[in-house]
């Protein structure tokens, strides 16, 4: 991806799988986590090996292990992307309403999603732009019930145009859910409700930030 | 009372034109095919499907929408593009809605909840009355209505109501004389939601088993749910996929 707005020159931060594997680092043994689709994908391989994750699947799977060998696909067996899938040992099926009961109840730890946008308030527009085939799954049931709500996106559109925004302008998924947003160049964290940053990526300074940003946020990045 | 039955078409023919049906599955995973295409070949017309995705293929509600026999859809996901054009174009209505939200409501209508709040969709364009559930001449017609908004616990929630449908579609993978299903894996979906949320439940199964072989304790879903469970592999046509792919150009 190229920057094409001319006043902000070109720098590298993380790759997608790096946004991942930072991702990654952050989170708690023990965890049980729902992944969207997008860079949420490349997370689980980047899972500290002295770490417990436990991942979710929209569709009632408690367990998720990785994808099948080819040749050992069960087509009862499948993620939310509809792909054939595993389940690690200690795994558990439930029907809809009950994995949604786990979603939306607040049973989950941490939900990890794509986003269009993320707005200052930690509002989230990831399911619909306007023009395209509407369709929103489990992303609204997500963002309600998740104690938290980690984004990670490209720091900037196609365009070169900021994704952390004061105000959406893509449909919302949910107002103020979004709790941390990684990016190739920083970390953010919405901390009573307003997004602070708290990391740059290496190389990535916090004026390259705030260049590529425009959402207000306030800076607390360790010197 | 034996719940097995031979003739599909026979039972299945219940279903009148302008019913509602729940449908279980996911994507292709536990989707009733051999009873939606029963339905396909029964005729049925104008029908308003609860489903949460439409599928990518052509078999099952992808053939019930490209022949036009859904007049509505409701559920999280449609998927198929071919589905959206349908859409656009005015011949078939979509009440997106979260699929918890779907989940719950199948669930509610068959528990005997006749609305509940919940928070997903709360202020979002699928609860404000501003999403398009139609169009007409390329421009949106009706809009889903604005969902009645309560705040609990200094947050927003919408109501939603309970789904009763007419009939409830369901695949299993065993079933005994009595209708007691047992699922297998990710196929369970949204399959017990769509057995309670039916008044005529049709059930099909890859095995049909004898009464008392299965342990009550590890039965998923109690027979008094079914009303009518049929083995699956004979009703599917075989030039279905032939019919598919002519669809698909066409």
């Amino acid at each position: 991806m190229s920057m094409t707005n001319t006043e902000s020159p070109r720098i590298t931060g993380r790759t997608r799988d790096e946004i991942a594997q930072r991702l990654a680092a952050d989170l708690v043994d023990g965890y049980t986590v729902n992944l969207g689709v997008g860079i949420p994908l490349a997370v689980p391989q980047h899972i500290p090996a002295d770490r417990e994750v436990f991942l979710q699947s929209e569709n009632g799977i408690l367990g998720l292990g990785p994808a099948p060998e080819p040749g050992a696909e069960d087509p009862d067996l499948t993620n939310a992307g509809k792909q054939p899938t595993s389940m690690i040992p200690g795994g558990a099926i439930v029907d809809s309403a009950t994995s949604f009961a786990i979603i939306r109840g607040g049973h989950l730890d941490v939900t990890i999603l794509g986003a269009l946008q993320v707005s200052e308030a930690g509002d989230l527009a990831n399911w619909y732009v306007p023009g395209r085939n509407p369709a929103v799954g489990g992303a609204m049931d997500l963002v309600a019930g998740t104690p938290q709500v980690w984004v990670c996106m490209e720091h900037v559109d196609r365009h070169g145009q900021p994704k952390l925004v004061r105000e959406c302008t893509f449909p919302l998924t949910g107002r103020g859910v979004v709790t941390r947003v990684y990016t190739d160049l920083a970390v953010f964290h919405v901390i009573d409700g307003v997004l602070t940053l708290v990391e740059c990526a290496a190389g990535i300074t916090p004026e390259d930030v705030r260049l590529r940003t425009a959402a207000d946020y306030i800076e607390a990045v360790p010197a | 009372m034996n719940k097995f039955r031979t003739d599909l078409h026979e039972h299945l023919d219940a279903v009148w034109d302008g019913a509602s049906i729940a449908v279980g599955g996911f994507g292709s995973s536990g989707r009733p095919d051999a009873l939606l295409n029963a339905l396909s070949d029964l005729g049925k017309k104008d029908l308003h499907l609860y489903v949460n995705n439409v599928g990518d293929d052509f078999t099952g509600i992808g053939r019930l929408v490209m022949e036009g026999r859904v007049r509505r859809l409701t559920g999280s996901f449609p998927v198929l593009p071919e589905f959206y054009d349908e859409y656009f174009a005015g011949r078939v209505e979509l009440e997106l809605i979260p699929q918890g939200t779907l989940a719950e409501r199948m669930r509610a209508g068959g528990a005997g909840i006749a609305a509940f709040f919940t928070p997903s969709g709360a202020e979002t364009m699928l609860s404000d009355g501003t999403f398009p559930a139609s169009y007409s001449g390329g421009t949106p017609g009706e809009l889903l209505p604005a969902k009645e908004e309560r705040v609990f616990d200094g947050r927003a929630h919408v109501l939603e109501y309970g789904i009763k449908a007419d009939f409830g579609l369901v695949k299993a993978q065993q079933a005994d004389p009595k209708g007691n299903l047992r699922f297998h894996l990710s196929a369970r979906n949204f399959n017990p939601l769509a057995a309670m949320s039916g008044r005529t439940t049709f059930v099909e199964v890859e095995r049909l088993v004898d009464t008392g072989s299965l342990d009550p304790d590890d039965i998923h879903l109690p027979g008094v749910f079914v009303d009518h469970v049929v083995m699956t592999a004979a009703p599917i046509p075989a030039d279905l996929p032939r019919r598919a792919a002519s669809l698909q150009k066409g």
